[in-house]
């Protein structure tokens, strides 16, 4: 009983209750809904997304944010692109490109740190230099004709479903059990809440924070590059808008803004609800314009319903202790 | 030798101010040793030195034996160290476990957190604090702020370490709660922990210390053993005066005159409910009550940071609902805030900042902002209040809790408001700038303010009240006169141990 009560009480179950009733009316409602051709778009749609989401959850958990993301995950294709136009191995050029995105998720990591400059500032700077050296490398040319062999990463089927959909689950997963059970990224949740308690607790908060802008680097290049596999070209224009798409999944996800909260499950479902909110608009053929009013609307609600159920509960519990020396 | 614990000539310097000056003190093993001193005495400066917060410029550290040298915290807790910190440093949104085994977590084979171990052990650690009632599962920020400073000493005692330091344990804590800290802290000592304790209490420190040092102006001034010595002696050595009339009750010169607020059958869910409260021109009432009475509730419904659900509220006779601080400071009444941490003080703004914070359209000229009326009224406050600082320009945030509190109550105090409340206005004081606090608000009732006073400290409300409102689990239990103040008396109104003594006729 306790168990359910907990359980209900969780952000996640909120958010997969929601999710369960769209797809329960949906199957009414749309003829396609339900079909495989559908669901595999939908999750095809917000597999690079997820990517990102499991290290920018872990990342504003323990109080940081990243704007640069999007810019990241095109500056790390365009680089692997042309390192394998330029005849380097697969395996090489991909390094690079990993080595370059969690390069600059470490300087950014080490600017907010070390330097002290506020996570906003920093990454919002670093999301126009990077668009603009995607710009500079390519003077503005997508890097297309990558190779069958470098396709096939983002473009083989496992069981009729793409290769970036498993990816992506993986990670969630793993993501997931790393920050609730790992003692190193469960730090992250002490360094969110409150840095001088996790200081004087012995937690190299630096350390931590560090570690996961470079995380979170390293992730945005690995979106980066799936994707470029998955539409066969490194486009200069790859990712961007993609900080937005992955910040309100995080926080529709239940994590917050001042850090110390959320869960890379949760994330992901908040990545799967905006997802299914655009797929279920264009079944339903309304206006494309409404959906990012739709997306904005389902942030706010969330992040609404929170609030307002934390403050019950504090009255609650502010009532029960009464009671408790009353008794 | 045989000392658990050494310091010798620990020095350092804060941009130009000398916090600690040649200190060298030494702790034996399985005793509790007090630190005492004033306000930016050094002796939180030294604790943070001790537990690898700060680093030392010169001097020191001997820990069984052993010279040691702390980078950080961790390599302090590591060499068994363990400090629990006056400001409570907890995870709000972590279970009660995760926040005493931050860090410290046991795992299991995978190298995963074992939560039913970590669970089991806080429950352990728990029974024996004598702390039942608290779920080792349960969210921390659900919890009392009593209960989470049990947390804190419990996150400390789990590092079992060879030197526990309490830097003012008991600030947030009930008399119960207290007694089982001090329960806790003689079975400790038994099995051979030492441990430093910090506090303004001195009646604590004969309680549960086995002997002192006392600490002046960032130097060691003297060690003594408890039973050689009395409290005029600490109160001489820490001040380098004698304290006589702490609460200034000789200069009392005034009578209570007429109603000039208050408030009938007023009610907040879950706060208080039916609380009839007067204050009177020239009169200080006392509020007591146990922590979670609802005294703090009630006061911030009386200045419009919430509304009353019920019942009326009267300024001058009149009626009057009163929708914001700003209002409430329009109409002359002031407010000096328990939680100087959040409510209070803008901690990353200069003092300079702070006073003026609350009267910038008096030091305005037109639409800007005139400095030198504000350097003037800061450099006043400084010197009136005497606090401990390098400039005016020095940073809220960067002063001892003491001082924090003397800019507070300067902010507030700079006029003489018609009302006045003040909310726990000594917490975290030292004995010499308490007396001079108390002086002010005397100062102000005997010109004809009238001051409403909360507090947990009974000497405090017996000494300085006219008149004592009791509170209990949100409803007034009793009033008391001047000539029936009695620690006995009042305690037995606010913990309802005595029913029919505490309802007034």
């Amino acid at each position: 009983m306790k168990f359910l009560k907990n359980l209900v009480r969780q952000r996640e179950f909120t958010i997969v209750a929601v999710i369960f009733t769209i797809c329960v009316v949906m199957s009414f409602a749309s003829p396609i809904f339900l079909t495989f051709g559908n669901i595999k778009a939908l999750l095809m749609g917000i597999a690079t997304s997820g990517i990102i989401c499991v290290s920018m959850c872990i990342l504003m958990v323990s109080g940081g944010i990243d704007m640069s993301v999007g810019s990241v995950m095109g500056f790390s294709a365009v680089i692997t692109g042309m390192l394998i136009k330029a005849s380097c191995p697969i395996v090489v050029s991909i390094l690079a490109g990993l080595l370059v995105g969690t390069g600059i998720g470490l300087l950014n990591g080490f600017i907010v740190c070390k330097v002290g400059i506020s996570a906003f500032i920093t990454t919002l700077a670093g999301l126009n230099m990077y668009r603009g050296l995607t710009y500079v490398v390519t003077h503005g040319f997508h890097q297309s004709d990558l190779g069958a062999k470098f396709n096939a990463i983002g473009q083989s089927t496992l069981f009729g479903i793409q290769l970036p959909v498993y990816y992506c689950i993986i990670l969630v997963i793993i993501g997931d059990i790393l920050l609730r059970r790992s003692r190193f990224f469960r730090q992250s949740y002490y360094v969110g809440s409150n840095p001088a308690a996790a200081r004087v607790s012995g937690i190299n908060t630096d350390l931590v924070l560090m570690f996961n802008y470079a995380l979170t680097g390293f992730s945005a290049a690995l979106a980066g590059i799936i994707y470029a596999s998955r539409s066969g070209s490194a486009s200069v224009t790859a990712g961007s808008g993609m900080e937005v798409k992955v910040i309100t999944a995080v926080i529709i996800g239940g994590a917050s803004m001042s850090g110390g909260e959320g869960s890379v499950i949760g994330a992901f479902f908040g990545a799967f609800l905006t997802g299914l909110i655009m797929n279920v608009l264009t079944l339903l053929s309304i206006d494309v314009n409404w959906q990012q009013f739709v997306v904005g609307a389902t942030l706010l609600i969330a992040v609404m319903i929170d609030t307002l159920n934390n403050k019950r509960r504090m009255n609650q519990s502010r009532k029960q202790s009464r009671r408790a020396r009353i008794d | 030798m045989g000392h658990v614990l050494e310091t010798r000539g620990i020095t350092k310097n804060f941009t130009g101010t000398k916090a600690l000056d040649d200190v060298s003190i030494y702790v034996e093993p399985g005793e509790v040793h007090g630190i005492v001193g004033e306000n930016g005495a050094g002796k939180s400066t030294l604790m943070k030195i001790l537990s690898g917060i700060y680093r030392k410029d010169s001097g020191e550290i001997f820990l069984n034996g052993k010279q040691v040298e702390f980078n950080n915290p961790n390599e302090a807790i590591q060499s068994g160290i363990g400090i629990v910190h006056q400001e409570v440093s907890i995870v709000p949104n972590l279970s009660v476990a995760e926040n005493i085994f931050a860090n410290r977590q046991p795992v299991n084979a995978l190298g995963l957190i074992n939560r039913k171990q970590m669970n089991q052990d806080t429950m352990a650690l728990l029974e024996e604090f004598g702390a039942r009632d608290i779920d080792p599962g349960g969210q921390v920020r659900f919890l009392t702020i009593a209960q989470q400073q049990v947390l804190e000493i419990l996150k400390a005692m789990s590092c079992n370490p060879s030197v526990l330091i309490l830097d003012e344990p008991t600030s947030s804590l009930t008399d119960n709660e207290s007694e089982a800290l001090f329960a806790s802290i003689r079975r400790l000592k038994e099995k051979g922990t030492s441990f430093i304790y910090i506090s303004h209490h001195l009646d604590e420190i004969f309680k549960i210390c086995d002997s002192i040092s006392i600490l002046k102006d960032g130097r060691f001034v003297c060690r003594a053993d408890v039973k050689d010595i009395d409290q005029p002696f600490i109160v001489r050595n820490m001040v380098g005066r004698e304290i006589t009339d702490e609460y200034g009750s000789g200069q009392k010169q005034r009578t209570a005159g007429e109603v000039i607020f208050e408030a009938r059958q007023l009610g907040r869910v879950s706060e208080f409910a039916k609380v009839d409260f007067k204050l009177r021109k020239s009169e200080i009432v006392g509020v007591f009550g146990l922590v979670g009475a609802g005294r703090t509730e009630l006061a911030s419904s009386f200045v419009g940071l919430t509304q009353p659900e019920t019942g009326e509220l009267y300024f001058e006779g009149k009626p009057v609902k009163i929708r914001s601080m700003k209002q409430a400071i329009s109409m002359g009444m002031a407010y000096v805030s328990e939680d100087r941490k959040n409510s209070g003080l803008f901690l990353k703004k200069t003092i300079r900042d702070n006073i003026v914070a609350n009267k910038l359209k008096k030091i305005a000229k037109g639409p800007f902002i005139s400095k030198k009326t504000g350097d003037r009224m800061a450099e006043d406050a400084i010197d009136r209040y005497s606090v401990a600082c390098s400039s005016k320009e020095q940073l809220a945030g960067d002063l001892s809790g003491g001082n924090q509190q003397k800019i507070l109550v300067a902010e507030w105090l700079s006029d003489v408001p018609r009302v006045l409340i003040v909310d726990e206005p000594t917490k975290g004081i030292d004995v010499g700038s308490r007396s001079q606090i108390y002086g002010f608000i005397n100062d102000l009732a005997n010109q004809g303010t009238a001051v409403m006073m909360i507090s947990s400290d009974l000497m405090e409300i017996i000494g300085m009240s006219d008149r004592v409102v009791v509170m209990k689990d949100g409803f007034v239990a009793g009033e008391v006169a001047k000539e029936d103040m009695t620690e006995e008396h009042i305690l037995s109104i606010a913990t309802g141990v005595n029913q029919e003594r505490g309802i007034p006729s």
